[in-house]
């Protein structure tokens, strides 16, 4: 089974040279900046998306957000004093657009990465710690969906209900199918943090079993969450973005994805129109590369093992 | 090979499947109001021309899938006509049947994807290992970053600038389409030239992204192989380091390459369905988000289930050629 593959390939990990690992003594900032400064990757990741962000708390300050909705703008205006990112074929300040669209792709990824994550928390946790018939039932779903094309899926889904789809409705779409990973990841973590030597003393100090995963097991599992948070975030943008690119989306946001949407179907491509359909790409690009630099800059924290070789 | 494995396998591809159709028959049946019905007396409504083939239609729906039957019965009644990959008629675009319609635009996609996933596969693979390798030239080490930013961009992002830089300011491509319009689709030479030629840009999306993606990946397992004793042992032997790199190092390295194309199946094909539709591409994505548009449910549900089906199709393949070409998996029973 494709699972027992690479669990059995990741072995070699354990094998990677222990360097330099001892965590730098002092103050909680202290211990911060080395960590950064080992792994610059965190920080250019943590700053891009956190500028990200920055655009749609600032932005209102400067921009009127109503003019993000149609006809409030001059249609089809390249970028000017007066539309900084120039206007869309149906009237919507495109600046506006992305102080209003930006937060609610964000909202999009951070809603259904975390019901993803929660889920696959709870499933891995139970797969990993109970093992058995329970384990195997979980991991052969998970297994399955895995191999499943996910998008079409979700396309299914979100077609069956087109008319009732909203930012919340859109985010809890994707999370139906944000689980399987997190639970996969979760779950070989639990299996090697199951053997280690606290989890057998408090098992045999008389923990009950849900005291030993609240007290002992989560807290040590939090880097682990945090990377895979990470992840699910950005693979729930990624499907959110492919569903409103093929129209799925909340017809009334002007989401990231949306606004690509509406340039296609207005052929803003051939009609020379890049104000319309550039920023958002640059948005969504630095959104992935952003998270992408996060997590590989969380590895050192998530896997103490998998210190920096090269 | 161990029989019980293959028997296992075949039970989940059994399950894959039995839970695409499922799905397909209860989400319509769950959302309010059902969306196919409503659908369909919509089209009645405002059917003009098209009345009587809408009326058919209905008349067909309720026969095939038993309406007035009791729920189960539907549901088998269903699961038959999946099982013969019989989806009954557009709902756009009556008198045509949903499987036709498929089967017209599946080669295009197809061929687009097995074409540029080999190419990213290989290329990526081995520009990943390169990139491990001690001894490659310097200036490999820079690819990393641009690497990992092709890989985290999706396909059809790519796709978007592309067709700009290479369409529209220079026109170096086709905008879009699957060939040249007014040409007939044909087994001639000259419309093969002119379909090839319509596919280097969605395929080059594909392929620019997907390599970063395989490079990342390989460029992993690499680095593990590195420290190894049988690469140390080759060393000492004398083996020259070409030969440990194809033989030791990159040999070892690339069976979770193969574990993750399996996987990634799934991603690469939802990403290329997107591709088709930045592209007008004549294939299956494009068929799909017209379904879309026009609330065509039928043709929705055969191109996710058919997608779904081809995927399976696939992954089992993969999973059963593993130990040709690792022989130390022989898929024991755990």
């Amino acid at each position: 089974m494709a699972h027992e593959l690479t669990e059995h390939i990741e072995a070699p990990d354990d094998f990677a040279p222990t360097a330099d690992v001892v965590p730098p003594r002092g103050s909680r900032t202290a211990v911060v900046l080395d960590y950064s400064r080992r792994n610059p990757d965190l920080v250019i990741g943590l700053v891009m998306v956190l500028a990200l962000i920055l655009v749609g708390i600032v932005g209102p300050l400067f921009v009127d957000v109503r003019t993000a909705q149609p006809t409030r703008a001059l249609p089809g205006q390249p970028p000017s004093a007066r539309y900084p990112l120039g206007t869309d074929e149906q009237g919507r300040n495109l600046l506006a657009v992305m102080v209003v669209g930006l937060p609610l792709t964000i909202k999009v990824g951070f809603l259904a990465g975390f019901v993803g994550v929660g889920i696959g928390t709870i499933l891995g946790l139970t797969a990993g710690f109970v093992g058995g018939a329970v384990d195997t039932v979980i991991s052969m779903i998970v297994d399955i969906i895995l191999t499943v094309p996910g998008l079409l899926i979700l396309i299914t889904i979100a077609a069956s209900i087109k008319s009732f789809i909203s930012v919340e409705v859109l985010a809890l779409v994707v999370a139906s199918l944000a689980w399987p990973r997190p639970t996969r990841t979760i779950r070989s973590q639990v299996l090697t943090l199951r053997e280690r030597g606290y989890i057998q003393v408090a098992r045999r100090s008389g923990m009950s079993t849900p005291e030993i995963i609240l007290k002992e097991l989560l807290p040590n599992l939090m880097p682990y969450l945090a990377a895979t948070f990470v992840t699910a975030v950005s693979a729930t943008i990624l499907a959110s973005i492919g569903l409103e690119v093929l129209g799925l989306g909340p017809q009334n946001d002007p989401t990231i994805g949306m606004t690509i949407y509406w340039a296609i179907l207005f052929n803003a491509l051939l009609r020379g129109m890049w104000w319309w359909w550039l920023p958002p790409i640059v948005a969504i690009v630095m959104m992935f590369v952003g998270l992408f630099l996060i997590s590989s800059g969380l590895d050192e924290f998530a896997n103490p093992r998998r210190r920096r070789i090269v | 090979m161990r029989l019980d494995y293959i028997v296992r396998r075949v039970i989940q591809f059994v399950i894959v499947l039995w839970g695409a159709a499922t799905l397909n028959f209860v989400l319509p049946r769950l959302s309010p109001g059902n969306p196919v019905r409503e659908r369909l007396l919509n089209a009645m409504a405002t059917g003009g021309v098209q009345q009587a083939g809408v009326e058919e239609m209905v008349r067909a729906y309720n026969e095939q899938f038993g309406l007035d039957k009791p729920l189960p019965v539907q549901y088998l009644l269903y699961l038959q006509h999946a099982f013969v990959l019989d989806f009954g008629y557009s709902i756009a675009s009556y008198p045509a049947k949903v499987l036709n319609m498929i089967m017209a635009a599946l080669p295009w996609t197809i061929s687009l994807l097995l074409c540029s996933t080999l190419i990213s596969f290989t290329v990526g693979t081995l520009l990943g290992a390169l990139i491990a390798w001690p001894h490659s030239p310097r200036f490999l080490r820079h690819l990393v970053v641009p690497m990992m930013a092709l890989s985290a961009i999706p396909f059809y992002l790519l796709g978007l600038v592309l067709v700009y830089l290479l369409a529209i300011l220079i026109h170096m491509f086709p905008v879009s389409g699957g060939y040249t319009i007014g040409t007939i689709p044909g087994p001639t030479l000259s419309f093969f030239v002119d379909a090839v030629y319509h596919s280097i840009l969605p395929a080059l999306s594909i392929v620019l992204s997907a390599i970063g993606f395989w490079a990342i990946g390989m460029r992993g397992m690499m680095v593990t192989t590195e420290g190894e004793d049988y690469v140390v042992y080759a060393e000492a032997k004398g083996i020259p380091k070409q030969g440990i790199f194809l033989h030791y190092s990159l040999r070892n390295a690339i069976l979770p390459q193969l574990t993750s194309l399996a996987l990634s199946l799934g991603t690469i094909v939802s990403g290329a369905v997107v591709v088709e539709i930045v592209f007008a591409y004549p294939g299956v994505g494009s068929l799909l988000f017209q379904a879309i548009s026009a609330l065509d449910y039928f043709v929705i549900y055969g191109v996710v289930f058919m997608t779904v089906l081809a995927i399976a199709i696939a992954t089992i393949l993969l999973d059963l050629t593993y130990p040709l070409v690792d022989p130390r998996i022989s898929y024991r029973s755990a």
